[in-house]
């Protein structure tokens, strides 16, 4: 198995620590050399994944806690994401989100349901798990030192 | 982690100067103080977002509802000073082709 370091932490299912996520998910990013817009975007989406999970638990009145924990991979770092409440309708949340269309009235854009789409926007891949509670794994790939493997450099390693 | 909104009234057009992150624990506040001012009839109002380095889906959610609101009140709002970052989650939603956006001024042009 692929070795790689991994970081755990629990927080209360409040939009407080909604912030406390995104500071320790950047330091964590930085840590392992993403670039600045790639540390912005893992920052957002952590945020989407938190506030899900809090709304989540306040819809099912529930006082419980969100895991978050980081895989740190040589290439990439993968985000876990979960609540231990009720499951939800996974296609009715996915057929909710979206970007606007242009062809859209004002009065139908729905205020929330970016949320699922800027995370998807923003990562290289991610996967829900609601079978227990919901999971959401996402992956961002670190292509920092892709930056300069020019062509040359390719056809010289061929 | 906190966010600030002032109103400045200046003549007839009132300005808000937001500044912190929005994120689903500050957003109330933004919403709190923008709505009102939207569902009165004829406001103009500026959301003066240069002092906001990070917004995500909730703050999007303020600014759709407020789009909303204005329509029926007859009100009207523009962003202005809208950082590359938080310019980026209107652009990725679509949502920058219907709500009046100026980005950050750079180097003293637009």
């Amino acid at each position: 198995m692929e070795a790689f370091d991994y970081i755990e932490m629990k927080v209360p299912a409040k939009a407080e620590y909604i912030g406390v996520m995104r500071l320790t998910l950047s330091g964590v990013a930085n840590r392992m050399g993403f670039s600045y817009d790639a540390i912005e975007d893992l920052k957002v989406a952590i945020s989407e994944a938190v506030t899900n999970a809090v709304e989540h638990a306040y819809e099912e009145k529930e006082s419980g806690e969100i895991t978050v924990g980081f895989g740190l991979y040589e290439d990439r770092m993968e985000i876990m994401v979960a609540d231990r409440g009720g499951s939800f309708d996974l296609e009715e949340v996915k057929n909710g989100t979206g970007p606007y269309q242009s062809d859209e009235p004002v009065e139908k854009i729905r205020e929330g349901g970016f949320g699922l789409f800027l995370i998807e926007a923003l990562m290289d891949e991610v996967k829900i798990n609601n079978k227990y509670g919901v999971m959401v794994i996402m992956t961002k790939y670190n292509r920092e030192e892709e930056v300069d493997m020019d062509d040359d450099q390719i056809s010289t390693i061929q | 982690m906190n966010l600030s909104v002032n109103v400045q009234e200046d003549s007839n057009v009132k300005v808000l100067e937001v500044s912190g992150e929005i994120d689903a624990y500050t957003a109330p506040e933004l919403k709190e103080t923008l709505m009102p001012l939207m569902r009165e009839s004829g406001n103009e109002i500026e959301v003066d977002l240069e002092n906001v380095q990070y917004m995500d889906s909730t703050g999007l959610g303020v600014f759709v509802s407020a789009l909303k609101a204005s329509k029926e009140s007859g009100s009207h709002y523009t962003l202005k000073n809208v950082q590359d970052r938080v310019f980026r989650i209107f652009e990725i939603t679509g949502l920058s082709e219907i709500i009046e956006i100026k980005a950050a001024i750079r180097g003293g042009n637009e």
